[in-house]
């Protein structure tokens, strides 16, 4: 072994790296190793040599620690199990804290916000609601801290036109109200809290009551008398008797600036939309988990039916928790950056049927009908939470208003919901020491 | 990942295309190494000789995750978090589902102990072909003393073998547990501003991995991280502090969002899985009903933004059921497969005399009639319509199961009603009650209706089958 080694060397190869910390460090001497193995080396020289050697291999170490190098890992590794006393000195505990400081970047790719659209309308624009609701206008997913969110989410509660069967924790809150539509809107705005009122006017199914749609949209009267919230009007799902008898319900309702629910692409959306244009209403655009769906029908309303971009809200289909959620989360998550990273035919606010969360036999079903689950506890509690979590999730993936049922749900989503909204003030617990809590 | 296509990877592989990692060629592999459903190891070539071993090495680097994994436990039953290359599971699929633990207190008598972790360890819910369960136990210190501590982790020990989350800010008595349960590889829980030093020194010496604890104070969990790498202590959990109510938990969910974001878009520094403690929730609401809803609401927005790991405290069934679900639904892989084949299949045994089920292929809906009827040991026939993947309301909605269908369905079987049945009898769905007519005109069967959930098909069937009249 007869490498050399000057330092002065190491000191201009360190020069090119561009080490700004190394600026201002000069090794000084120029020392020249002649190191030669084999015997014959005087002990006391040996001592000398390796002395020299120790300090040199420090102060090299200290560079490469200011380069940033492990040296300390490095030096425990090597010197191994027999060096353990050496290990020991090389790794000195640290002492104080490596002070650095957090820092992320917003987001660039969001650059163009969701469309605004006005629900309601007040005397001063020709209807009667006392207030307007307005959905949309995010620039960012929601409740990130990329962009303040303009709006806050709604709930607008579900109203039947006749009785139908629904799970016991929710029918015990109806069952005054049943069969009273009007009194039923009442009763979700003023005593649940309730954001809006959709009316669902399910007897027109020609296989239920096959009410004629003139008859149906007396009860959407009935209901712009009985509360003065805006609305949302609903069919029977049925696509042959839908369009008509939300053209008769928009004609009653003209200049309330309610939402016409739905056109889709398996009915004649162009009666649904020219409804809404010729009355002044919002049309929701209604898709089955299906994103380029979602871009067709809404590229429909637009250009084939003149619908203006402030009255189209998006329905991507809501799946229960357990029940497909996994898609119908993704579905808005994806038509959500789509819109913000500037899809304009995705651009607009989205809303959920949160109601089919009681389709989950977890809301309703007295027990497992498997025998191998654990015992699912008492279905009063499961229920409210079901519906809750599917559409608390949809909160989280960009929906802006949520159809919903149960009293408790409601309150507790919108709970939520304002609060990562930056709504609630509220005392919250000192949580340094939470393990100690009792609980 | 630092690289995204599969050319980048195949510039590492040995290019033989010798088939030994049950790929065709070597590209094909390269592709399952981008999508994470292979290994550099699973390439046994370059394990096995020297020449690919740096090569090896480099893929190996380029490959590892953008979050750090990190193993708890031993055994079976350990579990790993963190692990995640993206911020939206659509764009490739989240890793390591988030791991729940369950509390219990050194406080508790015995018999409430035994209770608890007997919950924890034995709850489950069956779930399309497979059974949803719960993963690990935190055991805080409440008594402030180590002899307790210690005792109760022993206790806990000698009653499941589910990972543990050790409790207690107290150096002394993390050390105490860690000298009954260290060869556990239990996580410790946590080192803060405070005990960092010692906290860090147990860590090094027990080697087991470790929380960080910085409530609401990013630089300060960055430091700490940062500080704890470089003692070589990188099996690291982050918890920025779970505040359970108003305004700060708002800012909470914002430094759940902030930490994954800046990990993902390559800060080394602080990507690491990330810890939330919904508990919290109990410190807010005095009524047990809800502060259980609020802890199941709190760790519902953190199980889908981003954390990876939790302790609660409700083991009521109303909250552990949608915990569960949820957890699946983000962490199912968004790759996999929506539906099932069309067709008829069978359950059990079935002959002539046996019920013929009509549903769709939606994946969901196809294993949920199916464990329901299986499970009731019944033999019976399904028919599987093609519904694009489409459950059986919206499907009849939307116009993907008709009678037509469902005739096509038979027809490409060959499965002739009259010939290989008694009854020329289907069963629809209750949710499809309106397709009745059409069926009976189209398929030319007499049609029953069953009931709108599959789970009352055992109770449906009892009454209804075999029908009245040959
Ligand atoms: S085992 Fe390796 S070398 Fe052989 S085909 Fe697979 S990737 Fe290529």
């Amino acid at each position: 072994m007869s490498d050399k080694l000057k330092l002065s060397d190491l000191n201009s190869i360190l020069k090119d790296l561009d080490v700004e910390s190394l600026e201002g460090v000069t090794i000084e001497g120029d020392i020249e190793l002649d190191i030669q193995g084999g015997g014959g080396m005087n002990p006391a020289m040996a001592y000398a040599l390796g002395h020299e050697a120790a300090q040199i291999s420090l102060h090299v170490a200290n560079i490469a620690r200011m380069l940033g190098y492990p040296v300390d890992q490095l030096f425990a590794q090597c010197l191994g199990a027999g060096g353990e006393t050496a290990a020991l000195q090389a790794e000195p505990a640290i002492e104080e804290l490596m002070q650095t400081k957090f820092d992320v970047a917003r987001s660039s790719e969001w650059n163009t916000p969701i469309q605004e659209v006005t629900l309601g309308a007040t005397s001063a624009d020709g209807g009667s609601r006392g207030h307007t609701i307005t959905l949309g206008g995010e620039k960012a997913m929601p409740f990130y801290f990329d962009a303040e969110m303009p709006n806050r989410n709604y709930v607008t509660m579900d109203v039947f036109d006749m009785p139908i069967s629904m799970a016991k924790s929710v029918k015990s809150n109806y069952e005054d109200v049943m069969g009273d539509p009007a009194e039923w809107a009442k009763k979700v705005v003023n005593e649940y809290n309730a954001d809006m009122v959709t009316i669902h006017l399910i007897s027109t199914d020609p296989l239920i009551n096959d009410t004629p749609a003139k008859e149906a949209a007396k009860v959407v009267e009935d209901v712009l008398q009985a509360v003065d919230v805006p609305i949302v009007i609903g069919g029977s799902g049925n696509p042959q008797k839908d369009p008509e008898v939300l053209e008769k319900a928009a004609e009653v309702a003209e200049g309330e600036r309610a939402l016409l629910a739905s056109a889709s692409l398996n009915l004649d959306y162009e009666r649904v939309a020219k409804a809404a244009t010729d009355y002044g209403h919002a049309v929701l655009s209604w898709t089955q988990l299906e994103i380029n769906a979602q871009k067709e029908l809404n590229r429909k309303l637009m250009k084939q039916c003149n619908v203006p971009r402030d009255s189209i809200v998006m329905d991507p289909t809501t799946a229960a928790l357990g029940y497909g959620l996994d898609y119908a989360y993704s579905n808005m998550e994806r038509i959500r950056l789509s819109a913000l990273m500037g899809d304009d035919e995705l651009n607009f606010p989205m809303s959920s049927g949160t109601t089919n969360a009681w389709g989950a036999r977890e809301s309703w079903m007295k027990e497992s009908p498997l025998k191998e689950d654990s015992d699912w506890g008492p279905r009063e509690y499961r229920g409210p939470i079901w519906e809750i979590v599917t559409g608390l999730s949809l909160a989280l993936a960009g929906n802006d208003m949520f159809m919903m049922m149960h009293p408790t749900s409601v309150q507790v989503l919108k709970e939520i919901t304002q609060t990562l909204y930056g709504n609630i003030e509220a005392k919250t617990p000192d949580i340094t020491n939470w393990i100690t809590a009792e609980v | 990942m630092k690289i995204n296509s599969p050319l980048d990877a195949y510039k590492y592989l040995p290019g033989t295309n010798c088939g030994r990692c049950g790929e065709d060629t070597c590209m094909a592999f390269a592709s399952h190494l981008i999508d994470r459903s292979k290994s550099g190891e699973d390439c046994l070539p370059m394990v096995e000789e020297d020449k690919y071993a740096k090569k090896l090495e480099e893929l190996e680097k380029l490959l590892a995750p953008e979050i750090k994994e990190v193993t708890i436990g031993t055994g079976e039953k350990s579990v790993t978090i963190g692990g995640d290359d993206v911020l939206f599971r659509h764009k490739l699929t989240f890793f390591n589902k988030t791991a729940y633990a369950y509390d219990v207190t050194d406080t508790m008598d015995d018999k409430e102990l035994e209770e608890r972790i007997n919950t924890i360890q034995t709850f489950k819910k069956f779930y399309v072909g497979e059974f949803l369960t719960l993963d690990m136990v935190a055991v805080r210190c409440v008594s402030g003393k180590p002899e307790t501590f210690a005792e109760t982790v022993k206790k806990v020990i000698g009653l499941t073998e589910l990972p543990l989350v050790l409790c207690s800010f107290d150096p002394a008595v993390l050390k105490a547990a860690l000298e009954v349960a260290s060869d556990k590889k239990p996580l410790m829980y946590a080192a803060n501003q405070e005990n960092w030093k010692e906290v860090a020194g147990l860590a090094k010496e027990y080697e087991v991995p470790v929380t960080l604890f910085a409530p609401n104070d990013l630089d300060l969990l960055k430091s700490m991280a940062k500080t704890f790498a470089e003692m070589g202590i990188e099996d690291l959990v982050l918890d920025p502090g779970t505040f359970p109510t108003g305004r700060e938990l708002k800012t909470t969910f914002e430094n759940f969002l902030k930490i994954r974001r800046a990990g993902i878009d390559g800060d080394g520094e602080i990507a690491y899985p990330i810890m939330a403690v919904p508990l919290t929730a109990w410190m807010a609401y005095d009524d047990d009903v809800s502060a259980s809803y609020w802890e199941t609401v709190v760790a519902s927005v953190l199980t889908v933004k981003y954390g990876d790991i939790m302790i609660m405290h409700s083991i009521e069934p109303y909250a552990l059921l949608p915990e569960m679900h949820l957890r699946d639904t983000i962490y199912t892989d968004p790759r996999k497969p929506v539906t099932v084949d069309p067709g008829v299949w069978e359950v059990g045994s079935p002959t002539a005399d046996s019920p013929i089920i009509v549903t769709t292929n939606f994946a969901l809906t196809y294993y949920t009639v199916e464990s329901d009827i299986a499970s009731n040991k019944i033999d019976c026939y399904i028919v599987v319509a093609d519904t694009e993947g489409i459950g059986v309301e919206a499907a009849v909605a939307g116009g993907q199961l008709t009678a037509d269908k469902i005739k096509k369905t038979l027809e490409n079987a060959k499965f002739d009603l009259k010939e290989k049945t008694n009854y020329n009898t289907v069963i629809l769905p209750g949710l499809s009650a309106r397709l009745q007519g059409d069926v009976e005109d189209k398929v030319g069967s007499r049609v029953l209706i069953g009931p709108a959930d599959s789970g009352r098909l055992p109770g449906w069937l009892e009454k209804n089958w075999p029908p009245q009249n040959k």
